[in-house]
């Protein structure tokens, strides 16, 4: 029996002033034998709809934990969210009931994962698989459920649609399983995309491809996008805004011509600076020194500061809030902030 | 590098055919994957050639091939004049010595039953010569510390380290018998940004301090620009384009080289509007059914009837040979034009 999930059960419209998906103070920890590791400790994000938010960190700063926080697909036990919000249009999705929960995700907010093998199941083809959302979500038959699969993979177009429609994901090359990945993720015409490393596994001619793919979908169906990633070309090519996480929090946040014009923070700072730049050929790259934290030890006051050039007393005591950045004259720089102690000297110079 | 001497190492016409075979009992060759085909490259003393390609390009086979952990179907490898390819035994031994290998996966390269000094000091078991029994424990030592980390670690295991670390541990086993050359396959794709920069360093400080030159494979551009003194470009077994990293970067002439180069993410959202980028269409073809003529045609918008039927050289292109431009360099295509991608 195929479930009827009424789609104007959730609320459509957008409030003014009330963001598409609000994340409010996440912590997330792990449980081991060693103690508790803290993947995630405060993170708070938005995204608005047709917005592309990036979501940069290294491995290990929880920038996926969130995003499996949001889709709850985060493994609960080890996983356990220790605090914060998730609103999806204002609604916490953390504290409704299951089946409502249910509506939004899958219906509302759809993610694309990394590896496309093995997030797809090699014994069904992938018309089958497509063809699911539409059979469970919609409750089509399995005849008009094949005909809209051939339809999504057109729109993401992969050639000969028809024909390959009940091919397996074996047989197609790695940008075009990660097409349908992420016509999976459009079928339900969802509100909010997810994209974990979307391209990372994907060379770099056909990583051009597929995030010029996914730039015009979200165009075209005004989406909010969250793009998880650690590369930084990928980032400056997309994103509206950037988030920066560090040690499963967020240490910088800011418009994308900005924070490259002038990063606030002096970890940022370092990702920018170790890029090999034309200028610098022949000279020894700039590396921040040392190693990401343990998550089961992450140091007391700022979590970068064993790394830091700037560190100081304070930095070793106080955590640094989030702070809003500003001009040396004290004008507010729009949806810029950084935790850092000293992100004024960061900034300015 | 007006005088570079002899080259060290000297690629002849390299071709490297995996047969496909069908059938269980009498099994028959139904065709090949023809993974290195006619590939010629030249390394000197001190250098580094980056090798940069696609996955399925054929890079990693070359390494292979290099290391001798494959057979080559045809073709020469000189090392120093002598043709590696046809060595066995003794004399195979002795040059293996000299060409040691990085790999790319610092997880998997390392066995975890072993201590960092037993990893580091086990090519000394195969070449005694190098250090008498009674020094290696020093001779590790000294390694650890070559590479930056505390010698104190020695009886630490694999799993004990982090991902730079654990290749700083493979990087010290590349050196222990003090090549000439080394093999750098994909070297820090595994690593995190910010631990890369600290790696690509640690090589380029060790090129200078030991003199080495390196073969570096990898799919950054950016990354293969910064350490290269020369760069080749390879497409489904066969070389695009050779030549400085300013020739290939400034000048690329071979319409694969300035799809890739403009493929590129750059970390400048300035650029982002006025960019001018080639998208190229479909994805690689099969390595055991190559397009007739030139490879690339099937994805070159440039691609003419002239391409399906004459494969193109790979050589100065006519037009730039008497130019004292970076475009007078070594391409493979009929219609190579240079066009500057990285500053458009």
């Amino acid at each position: 029996m195929p479930i009827d999930m009424d789609k104007t059960d959730v609320t459509e419209a957008d409030t003014p002033g009330v963001p598409l998906l609000e994340v409010r103070d996440l912590h997330v920890e792990f449980r081991t034998r060693e103690g508790a590791a803290k993947a995630v400790n405060g993170v708070s994000y938005t995204v608005d709809a047709g917005e592309t938010l990036a979501v940069l960190g290294e491995s290990g700063s929880g920038k996926s934990v969130t995003a499996q926080t949001i889709m709850g697909i985060l493994d609960t036990p080890p996983g356990r969210i220790t605090g914060g919000e998730i609103l999806f249009r204002g609604e916490d999705m953390l504290t409704m009931s299951e089946e409502r929960r249910r509506t939004i995700r899958g219906d509302k907010i759809a993610m694309i994962f990394q590896d496309a093998l093995s997030a797809l199941n090699p014994v069904l083809s992938v018309g089958y698989q497509l063809g699911e959302m539409f059979r469970v979500h919609r409750g089509m038959s399995r005849k008009d459920a094949k005909a809209k699969a051939v339809e999504l993979m057109d729109r993401v177009r992969i050639p000969a649609a028809k024909e390959r429609v009940n091919d397996f994901p074996h047989q197609f090359s790695g940008g075009m399983r990660q097409r349908i990945m992420i016509a999976m993720a459009l079928a339900l015409e969802p509100d909010v995309i997810i994209a974990d490393e979307p391209t990372t596994a994907l060379d770099v001619t056909v990583q051009a491809q597929v995030m010029d793919l996914l730039a015009e979908l979200q165009r075209d169906f005004t989406m909010g996008l969250i793009l998880i990633t650690h590369d930084l070309g990928v980032v400056a090519d997309v994103a509206d805004k950037i988030a920066v996480m560090y040690a499963g929090r967020i240490v910088e946040s800011a418009p994308v011509e900005e924070l490259y014009k002038r990063p606030a923070h002096p970890y940022t700072k370092g990702l920018l600076d170790s890029i090999p730049r034309l200028d610098h050929k022949g000279k020894e790259l700039y590396a921040i020194k040392g190693l990401p934290p343990s998550l089961m030890a992450i140091p007391g006051g700022c979590a970068f500061n064993p790394r830091c050039a700037r560190a100081r007393d304070i930095c070793r005591t106080e955590v640094p809030p989030l702070a809003d950045v500003t001009e040396p004259d004290g004008t507010p720089i729009g949806g810029r902030s950084s935790a850092c102690h000293f992100w004024k000297e960061t900034i300015h110079g | 590098m007006a005088d570079r001497g002899e080259p060290i190492l000297q690629v002849r016409n390299l071709v490297k055919h995996f047969p496909l075979t069908q059938g269980i009992l009498f099994k028959r060759q139904v065709g090949a994957v023809k993974a290195v085909d006619d590939v010629s490259f030249e390394l000197y003393q001190g250098e580094t050639l980056g090798i940069v390609g696609e996955s399925g390009c054929g890079k990693s086979t070359v390494a292979k091939l290099l290391m001798r952990l494959e057979q080559p179907t045809a073709g020469q490898i000189l090392y120093k004049g002598e043709d590696i390819a046809r060595l066995s035994g003794r004399a195979l031994k002795a040059v293996r010595r000299n060409i040691q290998m990085v790999f790319q996966d610092p997880y998997t390269s390392l066995n975890p039953r072993m201590t960092v000094g037993d990893i580091i000091g086990e090519p000394f078991d195969i070449h005694p010569e190098v250090a008498p029994k009674g020094d290696r424990r020093r001779k590790v030592r000294e390694l650890l510390d070559v590479v930056g980390l505390n010698p104190e670690y020695i009886n630490r295991y694999p799993h004990q380290f982090s991902g730079g670390q654990r290749q700083r541990i493979g990087i010290a086993r590349g050196l222990a018998l003090n090549p000439e050359i080394i093999v750098c396959d994909e070297p820090v794709s595994a690593l995190d940004v910010s631990v890369q920069a600290q790696v690509i360093n640690l090589m380029e400080r060790l090129q200078d301090e030991f003199e080495l030159s390196y073969l570096f494979i990898a799919h950054d551009l950016s990354i293969v620009r910064h350490i290269s003194d020369r760069v080749a470009v390879m497409y489904l077994g066969k070389l695009a384009e050779v030549g400085t990293d300013a020739q290939i970067y400034d000048h690329p002439t071979h319409p694969y080289t300035q799809a890739l180069l403009s493929a590129v993410p750059q970390p400048d959202p300035a650029a982002r509007a006025t960019r001018e980028r080639i998208i190229l269409t479909g994805d690689v073809p099969s390595p055991a059914n190559p397009p007739s003529g030139c490879r690339f045609r099937t994805r070159c918008w440039k691609a003419q009837d002239k391409c399906a039927k004459e494969v193109p050289l790979l050589a100065v292109p006519e037009r730039y040979r008497d130019s004292d431009s970076g475009a007078r360099h070594a391409s493979a295509c009929h219609f190579a034009e240079e066009k500057d991608i990285v500053h458009a």
